[in-house]
């Protein structure tokens, strides 16, 4: 028995050999081809960098534009130092933040109703949230600019051309993903949980605040990057509903007051790009597990 | 003891067993108050606007008057209105398959390499995503720049003549589907990723047993399991992209002479900037076919896996 | 005073009736375990009495007040789940406190502290469920019903997730625990050796109604209805279809051509008006059929028969054989010397045996 088996190993080692030799050539394929995938992947962000560490004499000069000369801060220290450049990181932050707050609180308020405190119609809601997470901005833009103005007409409070605005417009793009994987946070709580914290004498406010919330934690995580990350970097909306210098926000703050008419200041325009690109890739890289959980979570949850 | 007990108790039975019935429909009126301002943000801010979006279109540009198709009529004989169509389908298709194909490939690069390493290879494939795309696509542009272009300066030694990205037509169309694909592509990945994942590990020990080649395990193995996240990512993606704006409007702007326009920036431009709000909002509703579609898809897949459950 | 009554309970979900009218009195101190196959309306009784079910039909009544309209927070009562429902995010001392916020700081302490005592759990108390192995779970479980101090325990299924051999572990832990605070507990399982070891009374349960209401030891040797005689016993009791002969003064089952007994003398008045009647089916368990012994005893009758299966399990052999085109089952002794395709010699205790009206589904 012993030496059949001895015998079997001996004549199988070649082909153990072999399979490891296989195994470590598709290693190093898959090796090769990452680092030609990586290198395109980060090339423009690389280039933000390097760009906006150049003098413009030194971008507008015929060397490699791969390699920096002479490194310096200068496109830093005067976006940072320009009023406009800050008012843009203020509006985008304070709108960020807002909506944010407001999509949270919609978003977990109304997930945790529609799954756990079922009522009339509340199916069919759900159906609806998804359906309108996937109704895109460039549909709606145009509408929505009409009812502003209608609005300043009959009210006379003017929507239009104010950084808050866009407080109200964000939502429509956040609330309805955000709801939708809280739904799918919520439904996977096993019931008992909440019949146990009925039976401690949890009120439902308290089942929501005390076991909810806190069990769900991942999701709301994932929920509020998402929120963030849209809210940060929406372009569309700014760009139709905001023109005035003190109002915009970093998007399209860069793209309107950097570029004059023909004139592209590289160098503050890639420094802009990269800082206004700092506080979701900030965010990523310490929260790259929820980030993603959230990415994937609208197809595969629910 | 009980039995003593248990008359008395039984005889007080009986009246109305409705306070806990009344909690219960205090309790799906609750619920439906914390739903409300969640409805009421989809009927204001997205249902009303995109009923509101039809109306409009059948108005006259000062939109005093109704005209019906008018506009409609009127897009069908411009050859712009044409051109942003075949450019929008072209897009959109386009990028999509390359997404797929290059987020699939990419995926598989990373499951095959040791687990530890690959939290690492996924965060950093992942960069192109998580950057606002009006910045990224600044990135490009400075990159596509006729006279500064550092493509076409690693371009050169390997004989390469100058490449006109943003300037020529053809190339413009290139362009933006390039950076389309190059910010969407990671998206896939990770979707591509977490369905392989989800592979059972059995499956290709099976059919490593049966004899199966690297190339039948991926087709008979991975795509068959991993058909579902195919066909929804692809969805989602095509929805997306079809109703993409910052790339086209940073990148080109249109231009070069409409070229690259699609539905969402030509709505802008005719509709905000030209001020022609009626016919804007005509051009945006030429997306509601594509959009309808797709939608209708996703929606079958999920609740089909809703019932499934 | 925790005793529970339950009058004319009815569940119904839409137009299915998953209780059909169960009256139920549970005596205070009392252990009753509810048994039954699944779908048989036991889970949805015991939610019912801990509220989280609206009632249909009927009432409820816990410690002599109606609680049909009480929310469950104010039944008095505490509830060991399936899945243990340990909240994730807190730890021991929090899962089992969470449910006394009201309660003065010293109170809370004192009454978590002894109930982990009681539970042995004592060094856990700072730890999260996911640190725990399934049994503490079930353990912590248990600890926070206790702190509550409820008028009853209501358990649902509590031991199934676990392996069989923690499951008889903490079987007994229950039992322990309930001598040590004897409040009055509901049990669910659809386990019969659960019920049977745990319970002062069962509660058999079938289609929504109760079979039968009785000690263990009552459900195993007196049941009542054919359900009963085969749900409660493990390897479940022989049922043979059987003809009841009078022959001068005397009763007969005859089981086929070949094999017949005479009817117990002490039986003959209990079963006389039978004979003679279609559907009838003679029940005796498994442990009534032996092999041979040297002496004859009363009511005992030999007879031969060719084993089908020998199944060895230790301190006693199953043995399987076909009467009449039913598999029977009996238990031998381990020396006795069974062994498949060979005839033996065996011997059926009739003073043990029961007769069921297949009609009726009643044991006469």
């Amino acid at each position: 028995m012993a030496n059949v088996a001895i015998a079997a190993g001996g004549t199988a080692r070649p082909n153990y050999g072999s399979m490891s030799r296989d195994r470590r050539w598709a290693l190093r394929w898959s090796y090769f081809f990452l680092v030609l995938f990586a290198i395109f992947f980060l090339m423009p962000p690389i280039y933000m960098l390097i760009t906006s560490l150049k003098t413009s004499q030194e971008i507008s000069a015929a060397g490699n534009p791969w390699w920096i000369y002479n490194p310096t801060l200068d496109n830093y220290i005067e976006l940072l130092t320009q009023n406009h450049y800050l008012t843009f990181f203020r509006n985008s932050a304070i709108v960020s933040v807002c909506v944010v707050a407001i999509t949270m609180l919609i978003s977990v308020i109304a997930a945790f109703a529609l799954a756990r405190m079922k009522f009339w119609g509340s199916a069919t809601l759900a159906t609806g949230v998804f359906l309108t997470y996937l109704i895109p901005e460039t549909l709606l833009f145009i509408p929505l600019f009409k009812m502003f103005a209608w609005f300043n007409e009959t009210f006379g409070i003017q929507l239009m051309n104010h950084w808050w605005t866009l407080i109200i417009l964000y939502p429509t793009l956040t609330v309805p993903f955000c709801t939708w994987i809280m739904i799918g946070y919520f439904a996977s709580i096993p019931k008992e949980l909440d019949e146990a914290a009925l039976i401690d004498g949890a009120t439902w406010t308290q089942t929501l605040t005390k076991i909810f919330i806190p069990v769900a934690l991942p999701g709301i995580i994932a929920a509020t990057i998402f929120a963030f990350t849209v809210s940060w970097a929406q372009f569309l909306y700014p760009l139709a509903f905001t023109t005035s210098t003190t109002e915009l926000v970093l998007p399209v703050g860069i793209i309107t007051t950097l570029i004059k008419g023909d004139v592209f200041n590289w160098g503050q325009i890639m420094t802009g790009a990269l800082l206004g690109a700092a506080p979701p890739l900030i965010i990523y890289a310490f929260l790259m597990d929820y980030y993603i959980a959230g990415l994937t979570a609208g197809a595969t949850k629910g | 003891m009980a039995d003593i007990a248990a008359p008395s108790s039984v005889a007080a039975m009986g009246d109305n067993r409705s306070s806990l019935h009344k909690l219960m429909q205090r309790k799906s009126t609750v619920a439906f108050l914390m739903a409300l301002p969640l409805i009421l943000l989809i009927l204001g801010l997205v249902a009303y606007p995109a009923g509101y979006a039809v109306y409009l279109a059948t108005l006259n540009k000062g939109m005093t008057r109704f005209v019906g198709f008018g506009n409609f009529e009127f897009l069908f004989g411009r050859d712009t209105f044409w051109l942003v169509v075949y450019q929008s389908c072209l897009f959109a298709i386009t990028a999509v398959i390359f997404k797929a194909i290059i987020g699939f490939i990419v995926a598989h690069f990373v499951h095959n390499i040791p687990s530890k390493g690959q939290r690492k290879w996924r965060g950093m494939l992942l960069v192109p995503w998580v950057i606002p795309p009006a910045m990224s696509t600044l990135a490009w542009l400075w990159l596509f720049d006729p006279s500064y272009s550092a493509i076409n300066y690693l371009l050169a030694p390997l004989g390469i003549d100058r490449i006109p990205w943003t300037g020529e037509a053809g190339w413009a169309r290139f362009s933006v589907i390039l950076v389309n694909v190059w910010i969407g592509a990671p998206f896939f990945m990770i979707m591509y990723l977490a369905a392989l994942k989800s592979v059972p590990e059995q499956l290709y020990e099976a059919a490593a047993i049966d004899g199966a080649t690297w190339w039948q395990r991926i087709w008979y193995v991975t795509l068959p399991m991993m058909r579902n996240i195919i066909a929804i990512t692809a969805l989602f993606s095509l929805i997306v992209t079809f109703a993409n704006f910052d790339i086209v409007r940073v990148l080109t702007a249109g231009g070069p002479l409409n070229s690259t326009h699609i539905f969402g920036t030509w709505a802008f431009r005719v509709g905000i900037e030209g001020g022609d709000i009626p016919l804007g909002a005509s051009v945006s509703l030429f997306m509601v076919p594509i959009l309808a579609v797709a939608a209708t898809f996703i929606l079958r897949d999920i609740t089909k896996r809703g019932s499934e459950v | 005073m925790a005793q529970v009554t339950l009058r004319k309970i009815v569940k119904k979900y839409d137009e299915v009736l998953a209780v059909r009218g169960i009256d139920l009195d549970i005596v205070d101190k009392e252990f009753i375990v509810l048994v039954g196959p699944s779908g048989c309306g036991k889970s949805t009784t015991l939610r019912m009495i801990a509220g989280l079910e609206e009632i249909s039909g009927g009432d409820i009544a816990i410690g002599g007040h109606v609680v049909n309209d009480v929310p469950p927070k104010d039944r008095d009562i505490a509830m060991v789940f399936q899945n243990y429902a340990l909240y994730p995010h807190m730890n021991v001392y929090e899962n089992m406190s969470f449910g006394l916020k009201l309660k003065p700081k010293a109170e809370i302490d004192k009454r978590v502290k002894q109930a982990a005592q009681i539970l042995d759990i004592t060094e856990l108390l700072d730890r999260k469920p996911k640190q725990l192995s399934g049994g503490q779970r079930q353990r912590v479980a248990m600890g926070r019903a206790i702190v509550r101090d409820p008028k009853v325990f209501l358990f649902d299924e509590p031991l199934s997730n676990l392996d069989a051999k923690l499951r008889v572990q903490m079987r007994t832990e229950i039992k322990k625990v309930h001598q040590k605070v004897r409040t009055t507990t509901v049990y669910v399982t659809h386990d019969q050796v659960e019920a049977m070891t745990l319970a002062d009374r069962v509660v058999v349960m079938n289609a929504g109604l109760i079979e039968q209401v009785g000690t263990p030891n009552d459900l195993y040797h007196a049941p009542t209805t054919k359900f009963v005689a085969g749900f409660i016993g493990s390897p479940a009791m022989n049922f043979i279809p059987c003809q009841l002969e009078q022959a001068a003064g005397a009763l007969r089952v005859r089981l086929s051509d070949k094999l017949s007994f005479p009817v117990p003398a002490e039986r003959t008045a209990r079963y006389t008006g039978h004979a003679g009647k279609a559907n009838l089916v003679l029940g005796l368990r498994p442990e009534h059929i032996a092999e041979t012994r040297p002496h004859a005893e009363a009511n005992q009758h030999d007879f031969d028969m060719t084993i089908d299966v020998v199944e060895p399990m230790g301190m006693e052999t199953l043995i399987y054989f076909t009467v009449g085109g039913v598999e029977i089952c009996g238990r031998v002794n381990p020396n006795a010397g069974a062994t498949a395709l060979q005839s033996m010699k065996l011997r059926a205790d009739l003073s043990n045996m029961h007769l069921i009206d297949d009609g009726t589904g009643k044991v006469l």
